[in-house]
């Protein structure tokens, strides 16, 4: 009985973040179709008869009502096809397909170093409060908070390419063939990614976990004869589960969509770099498709914190 | 031999906002014999739960254990290092907090937490700690001893969490317990039970026990001794017996003086005085009407009474009866779902929104917490001259006159009137937060608990202003309130409330004369009385826990003189007895009289 509660709390869940994903979906095609410019006339140029205009958007397709347009989209989109790049004619599908896996490599890199480096300093500053290591990882937060990604980003080119000349300022991903190669390629824009996200949530878990160790439970479990590191994680840290689950969701989704500056900067290619790369060409349906996976990347990370949330409360899992 | 426990000179200091030392006990000492239970009582912010704490030498944030010392056996508790102090905690010496809801960790099972203390000094594998938890839930009477430690806190009741805290500082054997207020949070006919429990559970291991509390009645149940503290300093110890009997110190003496309040006014109210306010068969609730018109979840059932004017009327109940609702439904904070209601003769809308602004006006509620009531950036004078503006459009120079005159009204100094009421003391703030609702000179005051948050002392003295004022200014005021006591001491009339369903009404005379409902008995029953042994002669009663089924009278499941195939089926009757009073009952007045057991008559 309880477990089909649960079922259905979770399904209801799931639900809504399909209906926001198909009102993302109609914002995307609107606001793409409301850009300025035309592909027509950015494909033919600036010398191009009317006439071949109008005739290249007949055979584009792009004569028709916009409502035609996004059912014939979101259709051949639920079937996996996300049309052709309008730019050079190739499937959208393989053109995202032959960067994701970058995109998402250096998102996976990038959390397993940010998420537990975060989490265990997170942890420490709220177990000293009000210490020097405590006022120092808070100062430290808010600077590096306040300095923008391309800054920390050309502050390292300028550091380990042109000075010290360890790393390349490029990250070529189809030179890796081993671990050091790994590192190289990756050190310089994980390390400026890490910066932004680390900080905040670094000041998400202190906070939590403070909130939560000013609790009388927790007083409770230091008068049972409790240590500090059983205070912390099994008094303290599962009821601060949910927030902390938030922010590193908040975190981690930023690291699909906002990286663009970093891979331009290391002229990385990842998605973020085709989806500006399709807006600056007007490729519309390519810009349409990167849109929704972010947007997706973004929804599913937010439902799973939403979910870690609810089992990590017994007065959510058992109603 | 040795005492077990000896305090001497213990001094705790604090940091207050500018930064200095201020000293919060000083100079305590004590000793305590094994299986000897001490009680250490005073008012808030008297030191005991800091004298206390300092036994397991442990002070809250901001406070510091300055000086003295507390020898546990052979230990200098005092003197122990960080590890010392871990492997004492919970081992030697345990604690039961005041309010276990807040001191179990929501997001574990109950079980894990019992057994913790036993785990982290290892004095049991965790099967044995489990078959000793098991033990001690059967001792201190908790439904389903096998089951309960597979929930978790939020689903069990206030006084079953209290007594599984007990169970939890018990399970290491501890050489002292130190229990801080355990029962305050806890209604009468809980606390009872909780209290009854805790009592067998002490004496049946011999259980040396610290009692903080500030409820003198329920300390003469648990104590052999007992310690009185005030602003930090011992005013008086010995024998419970004694200080009952004889109390020595002045203190002492107010603090008998105010557990037992004297009646104030005489209680009779003009029959011609017209009603203020009339109440017809109110139903109220929160969720959609049903087809009956019901609301879905219903707080209040058909409830009907009158507040004449000049006259005082007494709510009272246990929490969860709607007492409160009672309060925010006349005021039109929650529009009632039937009914009809009426101020002064004419028709009262139900919601707020619909009233208008003299109707607004007439009827005012004063908070509980006065501290969350009192907007904490505005000072005393604005807080004040808001209603006068609002209600009257007065301003300027009348407005600051009619303020000073509001607090000469509440016993202010006019000095107040620039402070913010965080800078204020709590018995203080009562009277600004009952000053704000007198500046709408209003025909019917609300209280909704107006004293529960206040020292015993504090709140006689407010008890004894309203009473003033209401003689003074013509007012009817209906008060809400837990406490027995109070309602009887200054109501001219009384309604028990049980599950949102009115179950007796009657004048103040009428409350101290048998019969009464089965409820109101129990409750009557359930208030612990200023004189030892008190306990072990009331009767038991039935636990508030085992409600489950709906039944036709909601009182079926707890009630002791109940008539299976009659009351859980129909609905009870209001029958009017000779006393002067309506009691909700399928039990005749002559049935009740002799089926419930008779009353001590020395105690009222």
């Amino acid at each position: 009985m309880k477990d089909f509660a649960l079922a259905r709390l979770v399904a209801m869940r799931l639900g809504l973040g399909l209906v926001s994903l198909l009102l993302v979906s109609l914002a995307v095609f609107a606001i793409t179709s409301l850009l300025p410019g035309d592909v027509a006339q950015e494909l033919l140029g600036q010398a191009a008869t009317p006439e071949a205009v109008a005739g290249l958007r007949a055979s584009l397709g792009l004569d028709q009502p916009g409502w035609l347009r996004y059912l014939h989209w979101l259709g051949a989109l639920f079937t996996g096809d996300a049309g052709k790049s309008l730019v050079n004619g190739q499937p959208v599908v393989a053109l995202i397909g032959s960067r994701l896996p970058n995109s998402l490599m250096l998102a996976a890199a990038t959390a397993l170093v940010s998420v537990p480096l975060a989490l265990c300093i997170g942890i420490t500053a709220a177990m000293w409060r009000g210490s020097f290591y405590d006022r120092l990882v808070s100062t430290l937060t808010v600077s590096v908070v306040s300095v923008p990604e391309f800054l920390v980003a050309t502050a390292a080119v300028l550091v380990f390419a042109v000075h010290l000349r360890w790393l390349s300022a490029l990250s070529s991903v189809s030179s890796i063939d081993g671990i050091v190669s790994f590192l190289r390629v990756f050190a310089m824009p994980v390390l400026s990614l890490c910066c932004v996200i680390v900080a905040q949530m670094v000041r998400m878990t202190r906070a939590a976990l403070i909130d939560q160790l000013r609790a009388p439970y927790v007083e409770m479990a230091i008068l049972k004869g409790a240590g500090p590191v059983r205070v912390i994680w099994s008094h303290a840290l599962p009821n601060a589960l949910g927030p902390i689950a938030n922010a590193i969701a908040l975190s981690l989704s930023y690291l699909l969509g906002g990286v663009i500056i970093v891979e331009t900067i290391f002229n990385y290619p990842g998605i973020a770099k085709l989806m500006v790369d399709g807006v600056s060409t007007r490729d519309m349906p390519l810009v349409q498709a990167c849109a929704m996976i972010f947007c997706a990347a973004y929804l599913f990370l937010v439902l799973a914190a939403d979910l870690c949330a609810i089992l990590s409360n017994p007065r959510l899992r058992h109603r | 031999m040795a005492a077990l426990l000896e305090v001497s000179g213990l001094r705790v200091t604090a940091r207050d906002a500018s930064g200095g030392e201020v000293t919060i006990v000083e100079d305590v000492g004590f000793s305590l014999e094994r299986g000897e239970v001490l009680a250490l009582i005073g008012e808030s912010g008297s030191g005991k739960t800091t004298t206390a704490l300092a036994l397991m030498g442990y002070a809250r944030g901001g406070c510091r254990i300055a000086g003295g010392s507390v020898r546990l056996g052979e230990t200098q508790i005092l003197s122990l290092s960080a590890s010392g102090l871990r492997a004492l905690r919970g081992r030697r010496v345990a604690y039961v907090a005041q309010s276990a809801a807040a001191a179990f960790n929501p997001s574990r099972r109950i079980m894990d937490q019992v057994v913790e203390s036993a785990l982290i000094h290892g004095t049991m594998t965790r099967a044995e700690a489990e078959t000793e938890a098991v033990e001690l839930f059967r001792a201190l009477a908790l439904p389903q001893p096998y089951r309960i430690g597979q929930r978790y806190p939020h689903q069990v009741s206030g006084g079953q969490l209290q007594r599984l805290m007990a169970a939890m500082a018990l399970i290491t054997r501890p050489d002292l317990v130190v229990l801080d207020e355990p029962t305050t949070a806890l209604d009468v006919t809980t606390q009872i039970e909780v209290l009854r429990a805790f009592k067998a559970v002490v004496r049946q291991r011999g259980t040396t026990a610290v009692y903080v509390s500030h409820d003198l009645a329920v300390v003469a149940q648990m104590a052999d001794r007992i310690l009185v503290l005030r602003d930090g300093r011992m005013r008086e110890v010995g024998e419970t017996a004694r200080i009952l009997a004889s109390p020595e110190h002045p203190y002492t003496q107010s603090l008998l003086a105010a557990a037992a309040p004297r009646p104030h006014g005489d209680g009779v109210v003009p029959e011609e005085a017209p009603p203020v306010l009339e109440v017809r068969g109110m139903t109220a609730g929160y969720g959609s009407l049903t087809a009956g018109g019901a609301p879905l979840i219903t707080v209040l059932r058909d409830i009907s009474f009158s507040i004449r004017r000049g006259a005082a009327l007494g709510v009272i109940g246990e929490s969860g009866c709607g007492k409160s609702t009672l309060a925010r439904v006349i005021a039109g904070l929650l529009p009632m779902a039937q009914g009809e209601m009426s101020l002064g003769g004419e028709a009262l809308p139900p919601a707020v929104e619909q009233r208008d602004r003299d109707q607004l006006r007439r009827v005012q509620l004063v908070f509980q917490m006065a501290d969350t009531a009192l907007n904490p950036s505005r000072s005393v004078g604005r807080i004040l001259g808001r209603p006068i503006t609002f209600f009257h459009g007065i301003k300027g120079k009348e407005c600051a006159r009619r303020v000073r005159r509001l607090l000469d009204l509440v016993q202010l100094p006019a000095s107040v009137i620039d402070r913010l009421p965080g800078e204020l003391s709590g018995g203080q703030k009562q009277r600004v937060n009952l000053a704000r609702a007198l500046a709408a000179e209003p025909d019917l005051i609300l209280c909704d608990e107006v004293t529960a948050a206040l020292d015993t002392v504090v709140g006689a003295a407010i008890l004894d202003l309203m009473d003033g004022l209401r003689k003074e200014l013509g007012l009817a005021v209906m008060f809400i309130s837990h406490d027995l006591h109070m309602v009887r001491a200054v109501c001219d009339e009384v309604m028990v409330l049980y599950a949102g369903q009115r179950v007796e009404l009657g004048s103040r005379a009428s409350m101290a004369v048998e019969p009464w409902h089965p409820y109101t008995d129990l409750l009557i029953r359930s208030v612990p009385e200023l004189r030892q042994g008190w306990l072990e002669e009331a009767a038991a009663v039935r636990a508030p826990e085992d409600a489950a089924r709906r039944t036709a009278c909601a009182f079926y499941n707890r009630c002791s003189v109940r008539i299976e195939g009659i009351c859980d089926r129909t609905a009870p009757p209001v029958q009017a007895v000779a006393k002067g009073a309506e009691i909700l009952c399928h039990r005749g007045e002559a049935e009740l009289l002799s089926m419930l057991p008779p009353r001590r008559r020395h105690a009222a």
